[in-house]
């Protein structure tokens, strides 16, 4: 089991080396020059090829990038070109409040996604199942920009009750927490419904309602179990996806988080923030899917017989 | 004296399907007395397994519909019991063995639990009194009960068809109905769980319904054989009287069936055609398309029951009392 986790752990390794060397092209190859940004219009071409020079950005690419990556090796991400600050000081620094919001997100998609789904399930065919089938479809449908700026319209501006931005109170989590869990939540819903639908014909369970167990039982012990694999991994898989909405919804209700960050700097050409920043989400996003095969195993014995004999 | 356990009398079932409606049951009528077994024996689709999700209390529902019929099981009318009682029946008193152990055993619980789980149910027993209860239980079919907290993937699938029928009989039930039990098993590993089923079932004291396809299987364990076709019992009686007088044309062609070890020619004699449709059953006899002695009548009425001496048929050729043919 250890081994396993430990041979996950390093499959991470050439993930993140990939991510590094796409982003790192991405913002290289990308047009404009942050000392020219740095320096405003007024500054003359000598200033600007000295900053060029002193930033290395006059070396070959793959020089740089070898910088980057051997000082990110040991935990140096370098420096914001706006603030000066070193990248992953405001990176740890942003980063609670993205946590925060993802896992509720995730939180608010499986609560109120899995029981949806389970009574899509059990009302197969009613009307009941079409209200969540529905929900479910337009959940998924709907953009999540929209949903943030409709919620806002409702719930700020005609009704106010809650705060339109910020991040003091809990308050302040409620919409950002919807906007971001809608999508997930459909997409949990419907993957609890079809897993559920194919579970309760299962074998087992006839064996379970045999035995006179409570409905309640065979519900929860028999077939939720069952039906939990694959939610689990469709929920992983978002979660991911989710971290991706957080950029949209921190810049819609100016959450002061990793997403908002990375976009200021995307504005700014403040490229080594960006590139930082980047590079860290696909560390959370490897980690969550490590975590996740995880639960697999604490869920399905059979997997855990894999990675146990897994070498 | 008599002494009834079980009686079923002209149970039907349908099921409601978008081709329309399939009649799977249509008028079954049997009784078992205690301690006895019955082999239920027909092809795929004769009824045998909705009759016994019937007295289950099983039947899916929807599609399945149990249209009338009375099924008594020690005075009570199980059809009509509500389900809070009938799930205090189930698993209890009545147990049910189902066909293939790789699929009826929840592959996210240990084997333990699936058996201790009925205990807790039905003996008002604790956690741990049903814990060793079950491990007992294991011992019971050759299993050691150290493999208490193991999961259903690490048994074979005669072991897993053993931890099956310890749970069948955890809470000594006073019927258990066994589904094809040994179907799918190697046939070496259908003796021994055979072996296992008979002396478990004498050692308890149950009486067992016998779901098979397998004339061989209901020889070895059985003391009565209902023959099932197109959802009616076409001939029941005792096994001597199955084995040793068979009447009906059905059950007559299942024993040709058999390929007769001592015989040269390796030929086997199949019934000719298939199970009627059991959407569109024939007018008449359902069994008279593949009929050898078909007659007229056949095809127009359907048969009635006669008996003598406990030995039941439904065919035209007998009727009266005496035979006709």
């Amino acid at each position: 089991m250890l081994r396993y986790f430990t041979k996950r752990l390093i499959f991470l390794i050439p993930v993140l080396l990939g991510v590094s060397i796409v982003i790192f092209a991405i913002v290289h190859l990308a047009p404009g020059d942050p000392a020219e940004v740095m320096l405003g219009p007024s500054a003359t071409q000598e200033d600007i090829g000295k900053l060029r020079e002193q930033l290395g950005l006059t070396k070959p690419l793959y020089v740089q990038y070898w910088i980057f990556l051997t000082n990110a090796l040991k935990g140096d991400l370098g420096r914001s070109i706006k603030s000066n600050a070193p990248v992953l000081e405001e990176i740890l620094e942003r980063f609670p409040a993205t946590l925060t919001l993802a896992s509720l997100g995730m939180l608010f998609a499986i609560t109120v996604g899995l029981p949806l789904g389970v009574l899509a399930a059990l009302k197969q065919n009613t009307w009941v199942d079409a209200l969540c089938s529905f929900f479910a479809l337009v959940g998924f449908s709907i953009p999540n920009f929209w949903v943030g700026l409709m919620l806002m319209l409702l719930l700020s501006i005609t009704i106010p009750i809650l705060p339109s931005s910020g991040f003091d109170s809990w308050k302040n989590l409620i919409m950002p927490t919807i906007v971001l869990g809608i999508q997930t939540m459909a997409v949990i819903a419907r993957m609890t419904r079809s897993s559920m639908l194919e579970v309760i014909r299962q074998d087992y369970v006839r064996t379970a309602r045999a035995k006179g167990i409570s409905d309640r039982l065979v519900l929860t012990r028999h077939i939720l179990t069952n039906v939990m694999i694959p939610v689990v991994t469709i929920a992983g898989i978002y979660f991911g996806h989710s971290l991706g909405g957080v950029v949209i919804t921190e810049t819609i209700f100016s959450i002061p988080g990793l997403g908002r960050l990375i976009v200021d700097a995307i504005r700014a050409q403040d490229y080594p923030v960006v590139q930082g920043g980047v590079l860290f989400f696909a560390l959370c996003v490897g980690i969550v899917n490590l975590l996740v095969d995880l639960l697999y195993a604490v869920l399905d014995p059979r997997i855990k017989a894999q990675y146990r004999s897994a070498k | 004296m008599k002494d009834t356990l079980l009686e079923i009398k002209d149970l039907n079932v349908i099921y409601k399907t978008y081709e329309g409606t399939v009649a799977a049951v249509n008028g079954v009528d049997f009784a078992l007395d205690r301690g006895k077994t019955l082999g239920l024996v027909g092809e795929s689709g004769a009824g045998k397994t909705t009759t016994a999700l019937s007295i289950m209390g099983l039947v899916p529902s929807p599609p399945g519909i149990i249209q009338r019929g009375r099924v008594t099981f020690a005075g009570q009318d199980l059809l009509t019991l509500p389900e809070k009682d009938m799930k205090k029946i189930r698993g209890n008193r009545i147990s049910m063995i189902f066909q293939d152990p790789m699929t009826s055993l929840n592959p996210v619980l240990s084997v333990g639990l699936q058996i201790s789980e009925a205990l807790v149910a039905h003996q008002n027993l604790s956690e741990a009194e049903a814990e060793r209860k079950a491990a007992e239980m294991l011992e019971k079919v050759q299993i050691p009960g150290a493999r208490y907290r193991e999961y259903p993937h690490e048994f074979s699938g005669g072991m897993r068809q053993r931890v099956v029928i310890a749970m069948a009989l955890a809470c000594n039930p006073r019927l258990i109905i066994a589904d094809e039990p040994t179907t799918a098993l190697d046939v070496t590993i259908q003796a021994q769980v055979l072996e296992l089923m008979r002396s478990l079932k004498e050692e308890f004291a149950t009486a067992m319904i016998m779901i098979t396809h397998d004339l061989g299987v209901v020889g070895e364990v059985c003391d009565d054989v209902a023959v099932m076709y197109a959802g009616r019992i076409v001939e029941m009686g005792s096994l001597d009287q199955i084995f040793g007088n068979a009447m009906h044309p059905y059950t007559l062609g299942l024993f040709r069936c058999i390929p007769d070890i001592e015989e040269e020619s390796s030929t086997i004699h199949p019934i000719e055609g298939l199970m009627p449709e059991p959407l569109d059953l024939p007018k008449g006899c359902p069994f008279h398309p593949r009929c050898p002695q078909c007659m007229e009548v056949c095809r127009q009425v359907v048969p009635e029951a006669c008996e003598d001496n406990g030995h039941r048929v439904l065919c035209h050729l007998f009727g009266g009392g005496e035979r006709r043919a």
